[in-house]
């Protein structure tokens, strides 16, 4: 299991658990589900936000954020 | 015959599509208000449906689920969760985009299950197409129990088709719920329905979680002890009935969607977002970007401007000389008249900021700017989303400060709102461009237009004072909740031209009544403050100079100066003498108070006031001498004080009201009008005490 904050760009895996209610809730609804599986598509500078590829459109977290969400990483196929 | 009249809802994410099927159903019959009570914009529009029906339209905000978390999403369930609420529609269009209609339909699928009349627009159908996603309408339609209609909101593709699945929606209800919560929470559910006297099994599934439906105060302490007996948490049955929708969410996509290989330039988003989101090139784009934006409001408005000056000047010498000479023909021509060429010749900078602004928020570029900024602006307490704030402020700091809404930290929040104001906005630009062509030459400099460099850099300087109170606020302001930036980046898209011409429209509309209302009254009080003054004056002047050399120059000079402005500017004048203003200037001060456009209005009222030559603003001002001196007046030093004073005094009501509305404290307001008058003192007394 990894944190999404520490993933490199390009990284595959699927959504685990997410450790913050609010951050969780609102994550759910946009439909980042336990087991949705998604990719890290880009990092901003300065240890700015993360933006992942989930279910077909790209959604950005802050890296403090990322740190509560845990990833189960998929072997690429 | 009359027409059936019926309330339509129009819900969705943000991003959807959902204000461009609004303008194509409502064309420019729109009208923007507020909800009762809030500051959340309200757009409604009028249309016909047929024959036999008329509809009343309402584009909610946009939000991903009943489940609000900002005041503008807290609008949207308002609205479709109280069938007393006064916009409860008859049908609701839930817009779906196509490309995206997992997370989309999610929406969608809470409305079904408050039994509402629900229609799915499904948009951009021919994208997903091209990006390899096959959705099988006909039985989507029949998984969700509800009608389901192909659009091209654009294109206007599907709208007669619409029309007609409403028309068959008014008695129809949906056949089924989605997710039917009573199986998943049995008897709370019912007890809740109990409580609330309602048979809505999905309302009282949204009370339980907490939410706060309106009307249902009385209910909260039984719905509380009702959770405590059934040890339920709310954050925890919320949470477990989103998985649980998603989850049937999924079925349906997997056996109505297919997903096959992309055709074309399906990686259009991803190429430029390696331009524009790059860690080094991403900023100097975004830098280049607000330069150019700048260049242009100055450069492209110009023509225009010329027009409308010109135009209002032949009009007014058309009406001095039309019009029997006296009071009346005075007060028209140099109070009405005056002002209002002051207000309308600045509807060209105006429309081509929101122009671009829109322009820059519907390609999705804004979305990428927040990205890339949202780092450095936490450093001085702001958020991502604070760049969208920042940057509508410098077209009017009132719908800026509304869109900072969308932030949910509350203190990232309250500090946007306190600076943003700082930013340079388009009722100061009419008071630079003024004093700009009056004291820097039209040349150019290393190739670029000297007027519109000096003009960037007091957007600048707009934007470091932000930074800078900002940065110190985060000290001040204490608060201990969590802040959080979930953000979608939609995909780049060619803007619709017509979004961006609504809302150039819109803008300059607001401007013109809104602004142009206390423009007006303030013209006519200064006109009857600088013609009438106490006693016998103005006799008495007249007596003086009357056959003497220049008598009319000198009789129209010492009046204004003997004229009710003319005592309240020398009252104030030993004030601003340090700034380097005379009393003429602190007149246009206390005007300003109102609004700062109404200074170009009141210069231009005062200085015409007994002038029988007509003439445009610029050349007045510039003919006007220093009476100590003889040498011009507005001196570059005068000019530069006079432009820090404006860039930084909040002098907007308006501004104020919308912070106390926002803030719901008279605290915020009057701090924030407290510290820019100090900021702007300050800086206009150095600047000046330096510079002369």
């Amino acid at each position: 299991m990894q944190k999404l904050a520490n993933l490199a760009i390009g990284t595959k895996g699927e959504i685990r658990s997410i450790s913050d209610s609010d951050l969780e809730q609102k994550l759910l609804e946009m439909g980042c589900t336990p087991g949705e599986k998604i990719e890290v598509v880009r990092r901003a500078s300065f240890g700015g936000p993360v933006a992942i590829l989930v279910s077909s459109y790209v959604l950005s977290v802050r890296k403090e954020d990322a740190l509560k969400i845990d990833v189960q990483l998929l072997k690429d196929e | 015959m009359s027409k059936k009249q019926i309330k339509i809802a129009l819900a969705g994410n943000p991003n959807s599509g959902k204000t461009t099927l609004f303008n194509a159903f409502t064309g420019l019959k729109q009208k923007v208000g507020n909800y009762p009570g809030i500051t959340v914009e309200k757009k409604s529009g009028k249309a016909k449906l047929s024959d036999e029906y008329n509809i009343e339209i309402i584009d909610l905000p946009g939000t991903y689920s009943l489940f609000p978390k900002s005041m503008d999403e807290q609008v949207a369930q308002q609205v479709l969760c109280n069938n007393t609420d006064e916009d409860y529609p008859d049908v609701t269009i839930v817009i779906a985009d196509a490309t995206n209609l997992r997370r989309s339909i999610f929406l969608l699928t809470q409305v079904i299950d408050l039994k509402m009349n629900v229609v799915l627009a499904l948009n951009m159908v021919d994208i997903a197409t091209k990006k390899g996603i096959l959705v099988n309408v006909n039985l989507l339609s029949e998984e969700l129990g509800i009608q389901v209609v192909a659009i091209n909101a654009r294109k206007g593709q599907g709208i007669e088709s619409l029309k007609q699945v409403i028309i068959k929606t008014i008695d129809e209800k949906p056949k089924k719920p989605f997710l039917d919560v009573t199986k998943i929470f049995k008897d709370v559910i019912e007890k809740a329905n109990e409580i609330r006297g309602v048979e809505n099994n999905y309302a009282s599934f949204l009370t339980l979680c907490k939410q706060k439906l309106s009307g249902e105060l009385l209910n909260r302490c039984a719905l509380n002890q009702l959770c405590k007996q059934h040890e339920i948490i709310p954050e925890r049955i919320q949470a477990k009935e989103t998985v649980k929708r998603y989850k049937a969410i999924d079925k349906v996509i997997f056996s109505c969607v297919k997903k096959g290989a992309p055709v074309g330039k399906y990686q259009f988003t991803k190429k430029l977002d390696d331009l524009l989101i790059h860690p080094f090139f991403g900023y100097i784009i975004f830098l280049s970007v607000l330069f150019l934006l700048f260049q242009a409001v100055f450069s492209w408005s110009a023509y225009p401007m010329e027009l409308i000056d010109g135009l209002f000047t032949d009009l007014s010498i058309w009406t001095a000389n039309a019009m029997p000479k006296g009071m009346l023909n005075d007060l028209v021509v140099n109070g009405i008249l005056a002002g209002l060429g002051g207000i309308f010749i600045f509807v060209p900078q105006i429309a081509f900021l929101f122009a671009f602004i829109a322009f820059l928020e519907d390609t999705g570029y804004m979305a990428r700017v927040s990205f890339i900024t949202d780092k450095l602006l936490r450093g001085v307490g702001l958020n991502g989303r604070s760049i969208i704030p920042l940057l509508s402020g410098a077209a009017c700091a009132v719908p800026a400060i509304m869109s900072a809404r969308t932030i949910s930290s509350w203190k990232e929040r309250l500090i946007t709102i306190m600076v943003t104001p700082l930013m340079s906005c388009s009722a100061r630009l009419p008071v630079y461009a003024l004093i700009i062509s009056m004291i820097i030459p039209p040349d150019e400099f290393l190739g670029f237009n000297l007027q519109g460099l000096v003009m960037m850099a007091f957007y600048l300087l707009g934007f470091l004072a932000a930074i800078g109170v900002a940065f110190l606020m985060k000290f001040i302001i204490k608060s201990k909740e969590s802040s959080n930036y979930i953000m979608e980046m939609p995909s780049y898209k060619i803007p619709d031209w017509k979004t961006v011409i609504y809302t150039i429209v819109e803008k300059v509309k607001i401007f013109l009544f809104d602004a142009g209302k206390i423009i007006i009254a303030i013209s006519i009080v200064l006109w009857v403050l600088s013609s009438f003054a106490p006693g016998k004056k103005f006799e008495q002047i007249e007596q003086k100079w009357t056959g003497k050399e220049d008598a009319e120059m000198h009789i129209a000079a010492d009046k204004l100066e003997a004229s009710y402005a003319g005592i309240i500017g020398k009252t104030i004048e030993p004030a601003i003498k340090p700034l380097g203003f005379d009393w003429k200037i602190g007149i246009s001060l206390i005007t300003s108070f109102a609004a700062r456009e109404v200074f170009v209005g009141t210069m231009s009222t005062i200085y015409s006031v007994g002038d029988d030559n007509i003439q445009s603003i610029q050349e007045r001002l510039k003919n006007v001498k220093n009476q100590e001196t003889g040498e011009a007046f507005f001196t570059p030093a005068v000019g530069i004080s006079l432009m820090l004073f404006y860039a930084f005094a909040m002098q907007c009501m308006s501004t104020l009201a919308i912070v106390y509305r926002e803030t719901k404290h008279w605290k915020w307001p009057v701090i924030q009008f407290l510290y820019m008058g100090v900021l702007a003192y300050l800086s206009s007394f150095i600047a000046y005490q330096i510079l002369s």
